[in-house]
């Protein structure tokens, strides 16, 4: 079990006010924000909806309320300390004044990782291989992800799927599934219009703010791709 | 732990109002933009099928000539799943398109990372939209974040003029108009929607099952005016969804407490922070099922709830928790009942949790079947064939 969360004034002191302000305003730019947000009748419906609530020193209302007050300071904190233990499964969603927790939550989450906050980096620590994954093949996981030292708390079950991977995979009556590296076949030109959408939308910027290494990886993988497919202007620095 | 009664509207009759819905009808803009010429709109081939949503409006529902835009988690790590859609629509002979070029929806790392932005995800979407389009094909998402994502997508779309401009401006570039479906499916709803015809293919007995239902927050909570909800299940309180097959088959549906709670799968939690998601998936979830209904199986209908229902119950069994419950996807109850093979088709050896007493109470020799795979595994080891085939797979 985490910690209690400590929600005292100006915990990061470290942090101006100015620059909790400015990562306020950014969240508030979000197109998304007016329609998530409307303020908040603190009935804590959302709250008893929550799973991460039961589990984590953590409240959808707590966010909601700071975000409606536009408390600056408080927010940078739940930004920092709170957010990463949503799950993103939206039963918040439930509020009677037509809120979206979780929705403010994805807005927030952005703002860190787009400024490139310490606590974003380290709740994404071990995470790098699947955005590897996601970028590189446009699949989240993929078979060959199966390993026992990935998932020890899964069992043996898993050891036996990776001994057998290859046959078991061939075992697979749809075609489109005879895959080890990706869930299915994806041909060359899809994945080259997947770069360049992460290309035009500026996406590799926002792997840069968590991880440079993967960022260079990936960026050395893609801009070689989409030179053989004759995109030789493309570059993603 | 302290369960809350089971609350049950038996004493009044829900009528849904379609013209008093608390919220708008995407789909009316959907057309209206069409008609301004800001995007293709394609129909839901005919013959379709018609449920009704929440607030009592008809959604189409394609029987064929269907794009199977596929889940990641359920290709790479329970692919009987997806199989089991396949082997549903092959057995009634209907078209559909298996695509190579689709991408995932890239949702799940988006909820998990925020590693992305509201341009690239719809960008994302609307490339496999017109990926569908090219080929003639309707769209059927198989995966329950995928279906909530693209249709929070769709209302970003509609509502957003800039980011509309934008994406249009990389489709643009990549070659490719604007595309948005008439519906917004997923297959769980066209399994439903085709309950009776399966029902009526039945070979497997299972009136003697008692199932438990874990409905998809993704299927139902995200943009919840789309769920397909029947006055005839729960009373029009909940989505029909899985509940409303799984009944057409004989199946015993037994209500437990915590229906409304998520899976525990949290996204990131799964991948990096699985204390979480096996914590809550056994404790809120697996052992108040067990509890309240003592099922045979546990069913689904989303990538992320099979795996985090199923998996997490293997580290809490060290812990002597109430555990041991199958958990299957609405698909493969469904190919089952009419006679599908439980590996070859389900591929159930992918599943962590032990189903055998499940299979074994359904009349199905567990030890012979496994025996009729790995005879098929072993003719791929030596080498005398490749792949096992749809037609080994249907024998």
């Amino acid at each position: 079990m985490k910690q209690a969360l400590d929600l005292s004034y100006n915990k990061y002191s470290d942090v101006s006010f100015e620059e909790k302000e400015r990562l306020m305003e950014e969240m508030k730019a979000d197109d998304r924000w007016h329609h998530i947000l409307y303020g908040c009748y603190e009935c804590g419906i959302c709250v008893a909806a929550c799973p991460s609530a039961r589990f984590y020193d953590f409240s959808p209302r707590i966010i909601a309320q700071a975000a409606a007050r536009e408390d600056a300071d408080l927010l940078y904190t739940l930004m920092n300390d709170s957010v990463w233990d949503c799950s993103q499964c939206f039963s918040c969603d439930r509020c009677p004044r037509q809120n979206s927790p979780g929705q403010i939550i994805t807005v927030m989450r952005e703002v860190a990782v787009k400024n490139g906050l310490k606590t974003a980096k380290e709740a994404l620590e071990g995470y790098g291989r699947i955005i590897y994954k996601i970028m590189a093949t446009g699949s989240q996981v993929s078979p060959d992800m199966l390993q026992p030292n990935a998932f020890p708390d899964w069992g043996g079950h898993v050891k036996e799927i990776s001994d057998n991977l290859d046959v078991w995979r061939k075992a697979l009556p749809p075609e489109t599934l005879h895959t080890t590296e990706t869930g299915w076949y994806v041909t060359d030109k899809t994945i080259i219009e997947l770069y360049l959408i992460w290309h035009m939308t500026g996406v590799m910027d926002l792997i840069k703010g968590v991880d440079e290494g993967l960022h260079m990886i990936l960026v050395d993988v893609m801009e070689e791709r989409l030179e053989e497919a004759g995109y030789d202007d493309v570059n993603f620095d | 732990m302290i369960h809350l009664p089971v609350l049950k509207a038996v004493d009044r009759e829900f009528e849904a109002k379609p013209e008093e819905a608390p919220k708008e009808d995407i789909r009316e803009a959907v057309l209206q933009l069409e008609k301004e010429g800001e995007w293709i709109v394609p129909r839901v081939p005919e013959p379709f099928m018609e449920v009704k949503t929440k607030f009592g409006r008809t959604k189409k529902i394609p029987v064929e000539k269907t794009w199977h835009h596929k889940s990641c988690g359920q290709c790479g790590h329970i692919p009987g799943y997806s199989t089991s859609i396949f082997w549903l629509n092959r057995a009634f002979g209907l078209d559909y398109h298996d695509p190579t070029d689709q991408t995932s929806c890239t949702a799940w790392n988006y909820y998990a990372s925020a590693t992305s932005n509201p341009e690239a995800q719809a960008a994302v979407a609307m490339r496999n939209f017109a990926a569908a389009h090219e080929v003639g094909y309707f769209p059927i998402i198989h995966c329950g974040t995928s279906f909530g994502h693209y249709k929070e997508v769709r209302q970003a779309l509609v509502h957003q003029h800039d980011l509309r401009r934008k994406v249009k401006k990389i489709m643009e570039k990549l070659g490719k108009p604007l595309v948005m479906p008439e519906e917004i499916v997923h297959y769980s709803e066209w399994v439903m929607a085709m309950k009776d015809r399966i029902a009526e293919r039945q070979v497997i007995d299972m009136s003697h099952i008692t199932a438990t239902v874990h409905p998809a927050c993704h299927y139902h909570k995200l943009v919840e005016e789309d769920a397909v909800y029947d006055s005839e299940i729960y009373g029009a309180q909940r989505t029909a969804i899985v509940t409303g097959t799984l009944q057409a088959l004989g199946i015993n549906v037994g209500d437990y407490s915590t229906w409304f709670d998520c899976c525990g799968f949290g996204f990131r939690h799964i991948l990096v922070s699985r204390d979480f998601s096996r914590s809550f998936a056994v404790q809120r979830k697996i052992e108040v099922m067990i509890d309240e209904v003592k099922p045979d199986i546990t069913v689904t209908h989303d990538t992320g709830c099979v795996t985090t229902l199923d998996q997490s119950q293997f580290a809490a069994k060290a812990h002597g928790k109430k555990v041991g419950l199958p958990v299957l996807a609405d698909s493969q109850v469904a190919a089952l009942a009419m006679g599908a093979h439980p590996y070859k088709v389900l591929q159930l050896h992918w599943h962590n949790t032990d189903n055998k007493a499940f299979l074994r109470k359904i009349g199905i020799d567990v030890e012979k079947t496994w025996a009729e795979f790995e005879a098929e595994t072993e003719k791929i080891k030596r080498g005398e064939k490749q792949f096992l085939t749809w037609e080994d797979a249907e024998k």
